[in-house]
Formats: structure tokens, sequence, C-alpha cells
């Protein structure tokens, strides 16, 4: 990585000038309210009961764990990050942060989220939680990432854990409605990020990352998208047969999922980049309104 | 021969007083995470020992 847009001696520092803000940067906070937010569902549909302080601090391991790996993601793609547009400005290649401290940083977190979590639920969560932080730091970034245009197929369960971490908190266990759950997010993930890959192509090219569209071309990218929201389509219905979600979730999930494979036919017959951007932004709005109906139903009931 | 003595090195006001107001921030944060730990360790101690009925 020679043409790298910062230095590596200035990402290698070891003076921080980073303020606190940079450190919270490092826990990427959009993608944190997500996965937050997908495992407080997973909680709220879990059956039992937990004491609301229980449930807060859940979320606060949840949140602190998904930070902590990318923090730790951060670090160890700081080469990559620093030659592609979407990732320059993160607080290591600006030079803020020293990369050992960001390591260290989210390796402590995820030690503490882990442990707490075990220490104030249970341990098949803190598990759960352990698996899905060593699965995004060594399966996804350290060994797929570069190598394999599935890499966000097979990554994607990384992200996909939430919902699951937040039902075995409450249960102590994992159910076929918590794999189902899983599943959701597992299947959501890669239509999601090949939208983005799409309008973010030169970046991954100039970057070395293999991600589909720059290995198998826009074409075969968009096939896969509309394949994967085709299979999405029943699964996400699944909730309301398995009684985790009622008949507000059952139509909520069709007209979502309808809503999500038109605008895949929409990416795959265009040839601009237009209804990628907006098949991106819709994915995310189609998770958070799946889990927001789940949350508001159990929260009505 | 007189000894030339080196003068003490002058302090850069303006650049230590905003370094050490960023550390001062970080140090102020990490202080207010382990006090939140510290309360989150105790709190959850209380609702695990007194069997969800705390507080």
């Amino acid at each position: 990585m020679t043409d790298s847009v910062i230095a590596p001696e200035i990402m290698d520092s070891q003076v921080s000038s980073g303020t606190v803000r940079d450190y919270v940067a490092l826990l990427k906070p959009r993608v944190m309210s997500l996965v937050v937010f997908s495992g407080f569902a997973g909680m709220m549909v879990a059956p039992g009961h937990l004491h609301p302080v229980l449930t807060l601090v859940a979320v606060l391991c949840i949140a602190l764990a998904s930070g902590a790996a990318g923090a730790i993601n951060m670090w160890y793609d700081r080469d990559i990050d620093a030659m592609m547009d979407r990732t320059a400005k993160r607080p290591i290649p600006q030079g803020l942060v020293p990369a050992d401290e960001a390591l260290a940083f989210g390796v402590i977190l995820t030690i503490a989220s882990v442990a707490l979590m075990g220490l104030a639920l249970n341990w098949v969560a803190a598990g759960l939680l352990a698996l899905a932080s060593g699965f995004y730091i060594f399966i996804y970034t350290m060994w797929l990432k570069r190598r394999t245009p599935q890499n966000i197929v097979i990554g994607g369960a990384a992200g996909a854990f939430p919902p699951m971490i937040g039902w075995a908190a409450v249960t102590g266990e994992v159910s076929i409605a918590s794999i189902v759950l899983f599943a959701l997010i597992f299947f959501w993930t890669p239509p999601h990020f090949w939208a983005l890959a799409i309008f973010r192509k030169l970046d991954y090219q100039h970057a070395g990352v293999p991600m589909l569209p720059v290995v198998a071309g826009e074409a075969e990218t968009k096939k896969q998208m509309l394949i994967y929201t085709l299979i999405l389509l029943p699964l996400a219905v699944s909730p309301y047969f398995l009684g985790i979600g009622g008949l507000t979730y059952l139509v909520g999930s069709i007209i979502l999922g309808l809503a999500f494979v038109v605008l895949a036919v929409q990416v795959m017959r265009s040839d601009d980049h237009k209804p990628a951007k907006r098949m991106f932004a819709f994915s995310i709005l189609y998770l958070f309104l799946l889990f927001a109906i789940l949350i508001g139903e159990h929260l009505a009931a | 021969m007189t000894e030339q003595q080196t003068p003490p090195p002058t302090r850069k006001h303006g650049g230590d007083s905003h370094v050490h107001r960023r550390q001062r921030g970080k140090n102020l944060a990490v202080l207010a995470a382990l006090f939140a730990f510290v309360a989150i360790i105790y709190v959850v101690a209380m609702i695990r020992m007194s069997g969800g009925t705390f507080p």
C-alpha cells in the first residue's frame, strides 16, 4: 500500500492528539445504533421478563462490544481506510488516535463488555457476544475481507448476532425464533452492503478490497442482490408464524419485503448508481422498521 | 573561560495548554467510565442478590 493518502508514520504515531469525540468515532456510532436496536428487539420479543436495569446493561454491553469490534477493525484496516474516500476521515488515518491506542481501546472494551454481560445477565449471552466480536474481527476483518468477494456474505453473520444475543440475555438459551432473527439480518446484509459497494466500487477497487462489484462486475452483483431480497421476503414473514410477530408485523414485513424486491429490480434495470444509493438507504430503513414493528407490538401488548 | 549556561527551555504556553486541555478531557472521560462501571457492577449485584426486587 504505497499510495496511501496518509503516511504510515503519522498513523503509527505514539502521540494522541485526538479528543474524546475521536475515541467515540472509533466505536462507529452509526453502525452501533442499528446493532443496539436489533439487540433490543431480540430482548423485547423473547419470552420472559428482565429487570429494566438489566435490560439497559445488556443493551450497553451489546453497544460497547459492537463499538469495540469497530475500533479493532479500524486498527487493522488503517492502511486501506486511508485510501478510501469513505473512510479516510476516520481518526487513525487522520493521525488523531495512535493505532496502538485504538487496538488497546477496542480490546479493553471487548473484555469489559463480555465480562459484564456474563456477570449481569448470563454466560450464554456473553458467549454469543464474544463469538460475534471474534467473528467480526478474526473471520471477517482479518481473514475474509481482503480475500474473497463473499466477504460480507459470511462476515455478515457477525452483524446478525445482536437479536440472538438479546434473546439469550432474557432466556439464557438459543431458540428457533432467535435463529430466524439471526437469519433475517444475515440475508439482509449482502444486498445492503453490495448496494453500497456498487456506488463505492472505485473506492474498494483502489484499496484492493475484492467486493463483488469489483471482482464479478455490477451485473452479477445486482442479480445476486435480487436473489437475496427474494429469499428475504418469506424469511422476514416467518416471525409471524413463530408467534413473535403479530398481524401488523405480517403486513409490514410483506410490504417492506416487496418494496425491497422492487428496489432490487430497479437497481438491476438501471445503469447509473442512483437506484443503488436509494436501495442502500432503504435497506437501513427496512431493517429498522421490521424491528420497530416487533418492538411496538410487544410494547402495545 | 566563562561557562555558558543554556537558558531553560521556554514553555509554549498556547500549544501546551491546548494539548493539556485535550488530555484532561480524556482523563475525565476515563474517570467517568470507571465510576460508571463500578456503579453498574454495584447495582447489578444488588439486583441479582435481591432476586430482582431491587430497588
